[in-house]
């Protein structure tokens, strides 16, 4: 029973990074309709950037998200005006494709620069734990899901407190009516864009301090991030956090309680029933796709 | 009517020829400079294992031309990526062998991909000399061109850690013991062989996880392993999850008294860059060590640190499998005296060939026969180093493990 307490506060934690890692993906499909699949890839290359910064100026993983985060954000926006703005017909179809482009291309460069050996990024709090009851949590789960919580709780505050979070919410819901309205969505969209970046470097972060990772890694973890904003409702999200919370909360007691060959399955039975009964996930808005 | 029949005839004519037995390699003049094709997992899973074998081939590549080439054939690698996937590497050594007509070609990095990879390759009538593939289920495929190198089947590698815990007294032995294995054919014959020779020795099992390898999350399982308090956790693993169990094992303050695993501590810096001090006491089964004094080895450390750099502890036993199947494949063509497949393949079949892991044979489906076995090494100050059996250990294990830092 301990054991599945502990995996329960496991899950809750872990699902905390991945909530980061997918509201960046979800809030790039709410705005531009587009899926990122090269979002993954994207977690890796903030994850190498802090890795850069560790390695050769000693700087914090933490504290080294002061630079990336701004430097991941107008990556973002160059990246969104280059290669997604051009698309005007079949946006949805095409975009699979350029950002699939974007997650090979981002692949290719980091393994040239990197090799394909595994690297992770080590501090004092990546084993160091402390013990509630009778088990023992470690740090980095704990300032990972604080991370969490605070850039979180930062674009929920932008979304609804500022008037660009308005208008964010407006090209969400309606694209062509916030156009009427005279809301620029081109300039959103590479705001939302920036924004998404700027969240996969923070999940980047810890992900490589409590994975391995090579320049390969973003294949398991665009899948799993999917997933996480498909159950959440694509587009939402509060969807993409709590998704996030239930897939690794499920996932781990699975593992522990039965067996880890399970872990997915059991989760995408839950899928399966959450989409039979809500097709469009537990969150997502029913919104009408034409004027 | 008439035209029907030479066209029957003709097309008679074509399919016979197309099955004149295999792709008959005909053998270069002597000088000529020669290619040998290789699949390497340069992405996917097994992608910081393709690089540590490129390194090996490159050494012996090297080395073998300074003393004029294999037979007086100047030597040219050629790597092509599987993405450490099974039907590409398939593709590959088609290609390799029928569009780019290699010379020879040397296997790939896993029995996963030598399976598969074996089978083709057989087909099209080359040798087979491979560094990683040695599962009970490659060398079901009772394949006569294929030859493991390295000095046991590897459903064995545990035997030697077996042995030495069985041998301990009784008031010392470990009374339980914990298993997790990924579902892969390398690591999970040797986890359940281990496992049967422990319960008949006595040591009782109190978890046994068997995990896919494409999980990504391994805390849970370590969580599982480590609440089961066992006095021994063998554990079936490659360079990522060996890592992620011993953090977990770290934060949970969780020592057992003796620990392996069956890869990940054998690749050198790559492990132990992110485990610093913390590799103390780990076991692995490794059939090669940066000591050795096995054939050419000190100089094959030697001339490895002077191209590529670092220390002979950052040296990965991926690297030293490659080299050995160059240096089989170098003997088996003097011996010979030519480097046609059909020829290699007999003549790798008898007699022992001198690698940097020792000596070897191979029986008639490539499993090696008469080498020394595969030992135990553990990680102390830094350096893993053989620790058993007494005949090859460079210094006495260390049992109970050191607690964590």
């Amino acid at each position: 029973m301990i054991l599945v307490l502990e995996a329960a506060v496991l899950g809750v934690l872990t699902g905390g990074v991945y909530a980061l890692m997918a509201s960046g993906l979800t809030l790039i499909f709410g705005v531009m309709r587009i899926i990122n699949v090269g979002h993954g890839a994207l977690v890796v290359l903030g994850a190498y950037l802090s890795f850069v910064l560790w390695r050769n100026l000693n700087i914090d993983p933490f504290v080294s998200l002061v630079v990336t985060m701004p430097v991941m954000f107008v990556l973002g926006v160059i990246l969104q005006v280059v290669f997604i703005r051009p698309l005007k017909a079949d946006r949805e179809a095409l975009s699979v494709l350029v950002t699939y482009a974007l997650a090979l291309g981002i692949e290719g460069l980091l393994g040239f620069f990197f090799t394909s050996n595994y690297v992770q990024i080590t501090a004092w709090y990546d084993t160091a734990s402390f013990p509630i009851g009778n088990f023992r949590i470690t740090y980095v789960y704990i300032y990972g899901f604080l991370l969490c919580l605070a850039i979180l709780g930062a674009i929920f505050l932008m979304l609804y407190r500022t008037t660009f979070g308005g208008a964010i919410r407006a090209t969400m819901l309606n694209r062509t009516a916030a156009q009427l309205v005279g809301i620029d969505v081109d300039r959103v969209s590479a705001v939302a864009f920036g924004i998404g970046m700027a969240t996969a470097a923070a999940g980047g972060v810890v992900f490589g301090i409590t994975n391995t990772f090579n320049p390969g890694s973003h294949y398991d973890l665009i899948s799993r991030l999917l997933t996480i904003i498909v159950l959440g409702g694509l587009g939402s999200l509060r969807g993409a956090i709590i998704a996030a919370l239930i897939m690794l909360v499920i996932e781990d007691i699975t593992a522990v309680l039965i067996s880890p060959v399970w872990a997915d399955f059991v989760f995408f039975v839950v899928l399966v029933v959450v989409l039979l009964v809500r097709p469009q996930g537990l969150f997502g808005l029913r919104v009408r796709e034409r004027l | 009517m008439r035209r029907a029949l030479i066209a029957t005839v003709a097309g008679a004519g074509l399919a016979l020829t197309a099955c004149g037995g295999g792709t008959a390699t005909a053998t270069p003049s002597p000088g000529t400079p020669i290619t040998i094709g290789v699949s390497v997992s340069l992405t996917g899973d097994f992608s910081s294992d393709g690089p540590a074998l490129v390194k090996g081939y490159d050494l012996w590549a090297e080395d073998v031309n300074k003393k004029g080439g294999l037979l007086g054939h100047p030597v040219t690698m050629k790597y092509v990526d599987d993405l450490s996937s099974t039907t590409q590497v398939v593709t590959n050594y088609q290609n390799l062998i029928s569009s780019d007509h290699v010379a020879l070609v040397f296997g790939p990095y896993s029995s996963l991909l030598t399976k598969p990879a074996a089978t083709v390759v057989d087909r099209l009538g080359y040798a087979f000399p491979e560094p990683a593939g040695g599962a009970p289920s490659v060398f079901a495929l009772n394949l006569h061109s294929l030859f493991f190198v390295q000095p046991a089947a590897i459903e064995d590698n545990l035997v030697s850690y077996t042995n030495w815990l069985l041998a301990l007294p009784a008031d010392q032995r470990p009374k339980t013991a914990a298993y997790a294995t990924e579902d892969d054919p390398f690591t999970q014959p040797q986890i359940d062989k281990a496992r049967k020779l422990l319960e008949a020795g006595g040591i009782q099992t109190v978890s046994y996880k068997v995990y896919p390898a494409e999980t990504t999350d391994f805390t849970p399982l370590a969580l599982k392993v480590a609440s089961s308090n066992a006095d021994a956790v063998i554990l079936g693993t490659q360079v990522p999850d060996a890592i992620a169990f011993v953090k977990t094992f770290i934060t949970q303050h969780y020592n057992p008294k003796t620990l392996i695993e069956t890869a990940g501590p054998d690749q050198g810096a790559q492990y132990s860059d992110k485990l610093g001090a913390n590799t103390e006491g780990i076991m692995v089964p490794a059939g090669w060590t940066s000591g050795s004094q096995a054939f050419n080895n000190p100089t094959f450390v030697a001339e490895y640190i002077a191209k590529y750099g670092g220390t002979a502890a950052d040296i990965s036993a991926d690297s030293a499998e490659g080299y050995s199947v160059g240096q089989v494949v170098e003997q088996a063509a003097t011996k010979a005296g030519s480097i046609d497949n059909q020829k290699l393949i007999d003549t790798l079949h008898t007699g022992t060939y001198q690698t940097v892991q020792g000596p070897m044979g191979f029986d008639s489906v490539g499993r090696p026969q008469g080498g020394v076995g595969v030992f135990v090494e553990q990680w102390q100050n830094g350096n893993a180093v053989f620790v058993y059996p007494a005949a090859v250990a460079a210094a006495q294990p260390e049992y109970p493990k050191h607690d964590w830092q």
